[in-house]
């Protein structure tokens, strides 16, 4: 397999040497393409890993149907059309899709690819015992029918108003049944052949894989447009940081394109000042947010500690704490410090698209100290003569954590001097970002454990309908031992009044009714304190200024247009 | 070569006959005025102890001078180069640095200096046991062993995890992770110490001197006390300054890596790394950090190195 990429690649390259004249858009016309992501790759299987960074290596291998372009409109990928109620694409009812593939596409091994392979990827992710991580994806899909080999059938069991979870997006990609037919299940993580080096429709193929450090790709013989790829070579580099990794963009020009450059904005501005490259940022759904711990992390609770078992959180879940804390802050001066342009003030954890925005928080937007310190004088917290205030002996000290990146560390130091100012004091700690987000159910440093008072991070969702990712705050997504310590509802935060709202949303079909349930939603979570959002981040990348047709993505894999990526002269 | 073992060092009031003999000579030369004529004969080490005081005196008595508050934040004022209002600038949330250093030398200077007490406490303690009481001998150097062969990083890191929390309820963040760290510290560096009090205690404790205390039936703890302790005071002054040195470096790493202390707590190497992005915006925030540390560790190895050569008695003199 790798032995015929290579000899493919070899060929191009012998063909670019024979010197025939520079061709315009010619299959592997521009040489090699090196991007580097601090976080390197650990597998090339998205549905195996959650990873950003794995999603986005694969992309430029596997495709889905449809995916969202850089203005998160949905477009045809590997179809002719966007199935739709208007095209008779999607059912009445609501309870199925069903797609036409676009004909003539080749999987990079030269075999066609047909519903077959749409239909297995979705068996291949809902096997129970596979570990599936986008899953999510695949929320109420009852089966996926073939009709005939160009045409595939998902049907679900509820009405789905918005059906474009399955193979919508570069999480939801789809893989080639005769690659992975035998690695169904338990057996997925053993074949390491088909995890290493999926075989695609994309642009590239994979020729050389080392785990965690880097993949080289080579261009896909069988894609569809014979004058794509432009690059005879893809060097897709892991490690280092963010600062190393705009560096090696920006100023030494080491290196095409660096993803993730949470770096402070004067550095950024700085490196980009000696011209090699261009920084570039789009605004999709990520909201730097501080979320709450509702249940109590006392560390003599043992076990119980940050469940709702082991009780609720002594002042945390006082709306006025969390309001005056929320008060007490000045996003503008977080936005200056760590942000620049990738940064706005936001006031809602669901800032985008723009229906969904509820505009009923922005008294956020405006710091206000004295209104803070009436709250808490009003809830009954007395200012002590350590200037920490307390009500019946709990003293408001919070242990606030996040992961170990400076932003966020300035960002907390920041947070600690507006809060010490209404009474409130903080002690600061930052965790290795391998461990906080690695969801080991060992480490207590996790952040679904929580073992702290407020933990700072970013989240997001993919593409634009805010469904799912408003249903992380039910009830039954709180980690707890028993969900071994997996779920997404972080603040603990429970309440039958929301979990019913997320119902009533998957239930509905008009737009403006779901924009409003999405509204309400996000004002609940905000006046109950669950959640204090901060800043609303836009991704951050380069590119050096000699690659052309970079279109920067929120909405999809930053990776979703390389196939139309050069290199100018 | 006179060669007389140290009696006893000068600290101990009934020393042996060439500290009674001394009131008798017409020129007063105390053991100690020779230790120290040896100790500033070796100009590396008076420069050192110099600096060292230096250091010491800029982060005790520095806060008084420049009263500054390092922890608060001024972001008007970011990014600032040296200028009479901050001598060593401000990073990049208006913090400014002089303050900064000071306030982390206390801590980066309080953690190697306790750090070395610790590991110098256990690493003598083994030392002379195993020296000296051979039953105990293979034990106790397996055991040494066994500590030289841990891996200081993962050990620290399930030290942490398994610690942080029961110390911090009990001390409060800094002090809890102050005692985490110098516990760690020490107890993963006494074991050049250990072996090197071994061998001399081994090679003394068959000296004529020894055996004629043994044969007059003094006891084994005031032997140890009196007659093997002073004697290997050599060895154990060198290796704590060395401690002091590993002690700061270690923290350093340790920041460094983002562990230790919390991420607003300054000490020498977490400005150092915290810096290390802003190196060609405000070379200030790693020049200094990492000056002090580099400045501490040479000095204190220099005077380490006098010490040795002053307070053996072989050298001392020639």
């Amino acid at each position: 397999m790798k032995a015929t990429h290579k000899l493919l690649a070899g060929a191009c390259a012998a063909a670019l040497l024979a010197g025939a004249a520079p061709a315009q858009a010619e299959r592997g016309a521009d040489g090699q393409l090196n991007i580097i992501y601090w976080q390197a790759v650990s597998i090339l299987n998205p549905f195996l890993s959650g990873g950003t960074k794995d999603v986005e290596g694969s992309s430029l291998v596997l495709e889905p149907l449809a995916r969202y372009d850089e203005t998160g409109t949905m477009v045809p990928w590997l179809v002719d059309v966007i199935p739709s109620l208007e095209n008779g694409g999607v059912s009445e009812d609501l309870k199925s899709i069903t797609w036409k593939l676009k004909p003539g596409i080749k999987w990079s091994d030269g075999t066609d690819f047909t519903a077959e392979d749409v239909a297995f990827t979705a068996a291949y992710c809902m096997d129970e015992s596979g570990g599936c991580q986008q899953v999510a994806a695949f929320t109420d899909v009852e089966s996926v029918e073939v009709i005939d080999p160009l045409t595939v059938k998902v049907n679900f069991a509820v009405a789905k108003p918005f059906p474009y979870g399955p193979f919508v997006g570069a999480q939801s990609p789809i893989i080639q049944k005769a690659q992975f037919a035998d690695c169904m299940g338990a057996k997925a993580p053993e074949c390491t052949d088909a995890n290493f080096g999926p075989n695609g429709t994309g642009p590239y193929v994979v020729s050389e894989f080392k785990p965690n450090d880097v993949v080289v790709f080579a261009p896909n013989p069988h894609y569809r447009d014979a004058a794509k790829p432009a690059f005879s070579t893809v060097v897709f580099k892991g490690g280092g940081d963010a600062a190393a990794a705009a560096r090696s963009v920006l100023e030494t020009g080491e290196f095409d394109y660096a993803w993730n450059l949470q770096v402070e904005p004067e550095i950024l501005t700085q490196m980009a000042a000696a011209g090699k490259g261009t920084v570039v940022s789009a605004f999709g759904t990520s909201v730097e947010r501080i979320h709450t711990n509702f249940s109590n992390p006392d560390p003599a609770l043992g076990d119980a500690r940050s469940t709702l078992e082991g009780g609720k959180h002594p002042f945390l879940t006082d709306p006025a704490v969390t309001k005056a804390l929320s008060l007490a802050i000045d996003r503008e001066i977080l936005v200056e410090a760590g942000y620049g342009a990738a940064g706005q003030v936001t006031c809602n954890v669901l800032p985008a698209p723009e229906i969904y925005n509820s505009t009923n928080n922005d008294w956020c937007k405006t710091p206000d100290v004295d209104e803070a310190n009436r709250l808490l004088d009003e809830a009954g917290y007395e200012m002590g003569s350590d200037g920490v205030r307390a009500k019946d002996g709990v003293r408001l000290s919070i242990l606030f954590q996040t992961s170990t990146n400076s932003v966020r560390q300035g960002t907390q130091a920041l947070l600690k001097q507006m809060w010490q100012e209404i009474g409130v004091e903080t002690e600061l700690r930052n965790i290795s970002a391998s461990v906080f987000f690695g969801g080991d159910p060992s480490s207590p440093d996790t952040f679904q454990k929580f073992y702290a008072d407020l933990e700072m991070y970013t989240n997001n969702f993919d593409g634009t309908d805010p469904e799912a990712y408003m249903a992380s705050w039910r009830c039954s997504e709180i980690p707890s031992p028993k969900t071994n310590w997996l779920g997404a509802n972080m603040p603990r935060f429970c309440s039958e009044e929301y979990d019913a709202l997320v119902a009533e949303m998957a239930g509905t079909a008009e737009l403006e009714k779901r924009a409003e349930l999405a509204i309400k939603m996000n004002d609940m979570l905000m006046e109950s304190g669950a959640i204090i959002p901060l800043i609303h981040r836009g991704g951050v990348s380069a590119h050096a200024v000699t690659l052309e047709g970079v279109k920067m993505n929120e909405w999809d894999s930053e990776l979703w247009n390389i196939a139309d990526w050069t290199r100018a002269e | 070569m006179t060669d007389q073992p140290i009696p006893a060092g000068g600290a101990t009031p009934a020393g042996g006959p060439a500290l009674v003999a001394a009131p008798a000579m017409p020129k007063h030369r105390s053991q100690w005025s020779d230790v120290w004529r040896q100790f500033a004969s070796h100009r590396g080490a008076l420069a050192g102890m110099a600096v060292f005081l230096f250091i010491i005196l800029l982060c005790t008595l520095g806060a008084f001078i420049h009263d500054v508050d390092p922890q608060k934040l001024d972001i008007r004022a970011k990014n600032q180069l040296m200028s009479w209002e901050h001598p060593l600038g401000t990073d990049n949330l208006g913090r400014d640095m002089l303050a900064q250093i000071i306030a982390g030398g206390q801590v980066s200077l309080a953690v190697g200096v306790t750090a070395m007490l610790l590991s110098l406490l256990v690493g003598t303690l083994i030392g002379v046991l195993s020296g000296y009481f051979r039953r105990l001998d293979g034990p106790l150097m397996r055991f040494t062993d066994l500590f030289l062969a841990l891996p200081l990083l993962p050990l620290l890191l399930v030290i942490i995890m398994l610690f942080r929390d029961m110390l911090r309820t009990a001390f409060g963040p800094e002090s809890g992770i102050f005692i985490l760290i110098v516990f760690v510290i020490g107890i993963t560096s006494w074991m050049q110490t250990a072996r090197i009090v071994r061998g001399d205690v081994l090679a003394l404790k068959e000296r004529e001197f020894v055996l004629a205390a043994k044969s007059i039936g003094t006891p084994s703890r005031r032997i140890i006390l009196r007659h093997i302790l002073p004697n290997v005071l050599s060895p154990i002054m060198v290796s704590a300054t060395l401690g002091v040195a590993n002690a700061i470096i270690t923290e350093s790493a340790l920041s460094f890596l983002g562990l230790g202390f919390p991420s607003d707590f300054p000490t020498w190497g977490r400005l150092l790394y915290d810096g290390a992005n802003f190196m060609t915006l405000t070379p200030d925030r790693v020049i200094w950090p990492g000056l002090a540390i580099s400045l501490t560790v040479l000095s204190v190895n220099y005077i380490g190195d006098g010490l040795r050569d002053a307070l053996d008695p072989r050298i001392r003199g020639r």
